[in-house]
């Protein structure tokens, strides 16, 4: 079956052919909103602090919209202000933002976790960074800083000189009274991390056990928080942010993640990208998800099997291939840089064909490769063992926490953002997204095996298309201004599939030429979430494996 | 084997003569082979343990930000630094003696690092990979991070680059290894970030509001950010 266009969803309230009714939606919500505003991507609803949880729970329940994708939290002049970017699994160009104002001295309102399950992240997030307080939220605690932080970095009163004083607490004795769940005193705490060569960088994850079974889990996430918002608010739009991008989802997505902060920047600012940029860019953004499954795999396997065996190295070895390409295309092996506002930074290397040929090298010999890997991994029993029906993330728990990308889609949820909100030149090729319903370890490994084969076939039509491509019409960037500043008081949220998932980009201007508010929504730090969900009361291996199936990296859950 | 060893005992070399009987074949490699008839080797105990340590060096798996990524590579096919003789990433600090720093250290992270580093016998060697890790790098003017790994523990190396590729970080290993062929120990440097205990800590107005968070015997670390680089 190839690519087919979704029908859109009208039969939600407040949906038509050509998209959501606003008014409707107003009318549904009725009293509570007390203004409305114009966001680049959809219309907000301005609503009081103390109607949060009525009003998401009238658009989930009544209007569809069941895909919290973002809380944004940001600090004004004179207010603060929680946005939530309420979205469909079905259909996801279907978007509304939740605004929530509150007064300057006293920045607290109504938690929408009770509602969304994932906003318990995002809300501790923006509490964290910002410092709004939720009420009723089931965890308020900093989630990115450690616990004896002072201050919250985001706001304007924040002084980044102050000292500041992080503690180490040891758990010299896990059978020690102390670290024993008070519930139960047969259990015995231990710390996973954050220095341990099975949580793929620096995650800590605090696990009590009852024998092998894991009783409660807590991921401590922050040990790589580099303040990458706090970045790209300082840097401007046309080049001080792009190389940015590159470091969130270091695992080789550079590009698809240069095309998150393109889309959102080229969307604010109205730019257009010439239809020879954009075929570039999907070949390359492709590139660079194989790369990315490629290494997934390796680091999988490692996991799985314990150690650097054929499998690991073998996945190193075609990601090396894929790096080669992408480092002829852009002259860099990870932080490539390519995209620009507007197209890409330069044209295909010469001799072309030359390039096209080694490109085309590679893809015949894939599905070689591909089934070797499902000689050595999917079919080997041991393997099976270790990952089939371990793990189970069942449809509903994956709209609740907000999973999306291999994660959703191996739970059965038919969600690609490529498909479902397309951008660049996915909508004119011949693709399909690959979906698996076991809703386990191995069904997620499943499906970046075979989104390699998909990935293969964008890019072997991109290669068609280049080299047709009449040479007088080669653009590469559109005519963009030096200094880019785009009018003030405009918003976007925009999102791209990456390789982990959704990942959107939130941008407030205000009239200079850097963004006043910049909020990266990482599939990773929504994905992890669903961890506790996946492995309390399952065995400990199993929640090793079900780390690595979900396949987060650090660098980008933390920012 | 039989007929072999009657062979042998027909001819007999002086230097066959001198190792014994009952030495296997395994042990009589090319260099045994390159010292002739007279295999000893006069050299100074130090020199001859430095040697050693440079060129069966243990590294510590240990990854941090997109600089691991390369050193992931530069484990793996292809480049394979284990031809270099320092290829085996050990799992645990207590069996590793070399440390390659890969990626940004932020304030929570920088405690954890100091306590693995702690944890590594003697004599171990660090390896800085990539800028963050030499002055915090792209993210130098983060709140949260921490400017380069030098504040924290002493580096050996430096190996520049976001991230350095993987040629470059092979020799920087091999540079260090040298250098450890040399007997030369690594630089002495400033390092304002300690962890102490908490009751230690100068009283200001921030120990005092903590003072009710943190015990006295609690590890701490204390930035202080203004005085940074
Ligand atoms: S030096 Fe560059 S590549 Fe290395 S960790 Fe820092 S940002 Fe990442």
């Amino acid at each position: 079956m190839s690519l087919e266009k979704r029908t859109p969803v009208v039969d939600d309230v407040g949906v038509t052919e050509d998209g959501v009714d606003y008014d409707a939606l107003a009318d549904l919500l009725g009293d509570s909103i007390i203004d409305r505003e114009h966001h680049v991507n959809a219309e907000g609803f301005v609503i009081r602090p103390d109607d949060v949880q009525s009003v998401l729970r009238t658009l989930k329940d009544e209007a569809g919209f069941d895909h919290c994708s973002c809380v944004t939290a940001q600090d004004y002049d004179d207010r603060y202000e929680s946005i939530y970017h309420l979205k469909k699994y079905r259909d996801p160009t279907q978007e509304v933002s939740v605004v929530v104002p509150t007064p300057k001295d006293d920045p607290r309102h109504q938690t929408g976790s009770d509602v969304y399950e994932t906003a318990n992240w995002h809300e501790r997030e923006a509490y964290d960074l910002v410092g709004i307080e939720y009420d009723d939220h089931p965890d308020q605690r900093r989630i990115l800083l450690p616990e004896t932080w002072q201050g919250h970095p985001l706001s304007q009163d924040f002084n980044q000189d102050q000292p500041q004083v992080v503690s180490l607490r040891e758990h010299a004795n896990p059978l020690q009274d102390d670290k024993q769940s008070p519930d139960d005193p047969d259990t015995m705490f231990i710390n996973i991390g954050p220095h341990h060569p099975a949580t793929h960088g620096v995650l800590h994850v605090k696990t009590v056990l009852d024998g092998e079974q894991i009783v409660d889990i807590d991921p401590d996430i922050g040990y790589l928080h580099r303040c990458e918002e706090q970045m790209c608010q300082q840097g401007t739009y046309r080049h001080q942010i792009m190389p940015y991008p590159d470091r969130w989802d270091y695992i080789s997505a550079g590009i698809l993640n240069e095309w998150a902060y393109a889309r959102a920047a080229e969307d604010l600012a109205d730019i257009e990208v010439p239809e020879y940029a954009q075929v570039i860019r999907t070949m390359s953004a492709e590139m660079c998800r194989i790369a990315s499954h490629s290494l997934a795999l390796a680091t999988f396997a490692l996991d799985v099997f314990g150690d650097f065996t054929a499998v690991f190295q073998y996945g190193i070895r075609d990601r090396e291939i894929a790096q080669d390409l992408l480092e002829d295309l852009t002259g860099q092996r990870l932080m490539f840089n390519y995209l620009r506002l507007g197209g890409v930074a330069w044209d295909l290397p010469e001799p072309r064909e030359e390039y096209f040929e080694k490109i085309r090298d590679f893809l015949d010999d894939l599905p070689e490769k591909l089934a070797e890997y499902h000689d050595l991994v999917t079919g080997n029993e041991i393997f099976q063992m270790r990952c089939v029906d371990t793990g189970i993330l069942t449809p509903e728990k994956v709209k609740d926490y907000g999973a999306t990308g291999p994660v959703a889609r191996g739970s059965g949820v038919d969600y690609d953002l490529r498909r479902d909100d397309p951008y660049g030149y996915y909508d004119e090729l011949d693709w399909d997204v690959v979906t698996e319903d076991g809703c386990d370890n191995f069904s997620r490994v499943l499906v970046r095996l075979r989104e390699l084969e998909e990935s293969a076939r964008i890019i072997e039509q991109c290669v068609d298309l280049l080299e047709e491509w009449p040479e007088d019409d080669r653009t590469i960037q559109a005519n963009v201004p030096r200094t880019l500043k785009p009018d003030p008081d405009r918003e976007i949220y925009r999102a791209v599939e990456g390789a982990k998932g959704e990942l959107g980009i939130y941008i407030r201007s205000d009239g200079t030429d850097k963004p006043a508010r910049f909020k990266i929504r990482s599939p990773c730090f929504s994905n992890l979430q669903s961890l506790a969900e996946m492995s309390e009361g399952e065995y400990i291996p199993d929640m090793i494996a079900s780390l690595g199936s979900l396949d987060i990296v650090l660098g980008e859950v933390d920012r | 084997m039989s007929s072999d060893q009657t062979k042998l005992a027909d001819a007999q070399s002086t230097q066959e003569a001198r190792m014994g009987s009952g030495a296997d074949d395994r042990f009589n490699s090319k260099l045994r082979e390159a010292f002739g008839s007279t295999p000893f080797i006069l050299t100074k105990f130090d020199k001859f343990m430095n040697w050693v340590r440079g060129s069966s060096m243990f590294m510590l798996q240990f990854g941090i930000a997109c600089c691991s990524i390369e050193m992931i590579h530069t484990y793996a096919i292809k480049h394979d630094l284990d031809r270099f003789g320092a290829g085996v990433p050990r799992a645990s600090p207590r069996q590793a003696d070399v440390i390659i720093v890969p990626g940004t250290i932020v304030s929570k992270f920088a405690p954890r690092m100091k306590r693995v580093y702690d944890q590594m016998p003697e004599p171990k060697f660090v390896v800085s990979m990539g800028s963050c890790t030499v002055s915090g790098g792209p993210f130098q003017e983060g709140y949260n991070v921490v400017k380069g790994a030098e504040e924290v523990i002493p580096c050996d190396i430096h190996v520049p680059g976001c991230p350095p590729r993987p040629e470059a970080l092979i020799y920087g290993v091999a540079k260090l290894q040298e250098r450890i062929a040399e007997g030369e120990s690594s630089p002495v440097t400033v390092k304002p970030y300690e962890l102490e205990q908490f009751g230690d800590l100068e009283q200001d107005e921030l120990v005092q509001k903590l003072a009710d968070q943190i015990d006295e015997e609690d590890l701490v670390m204390r930035y202080n950010w203004g005085d940074s680089p």
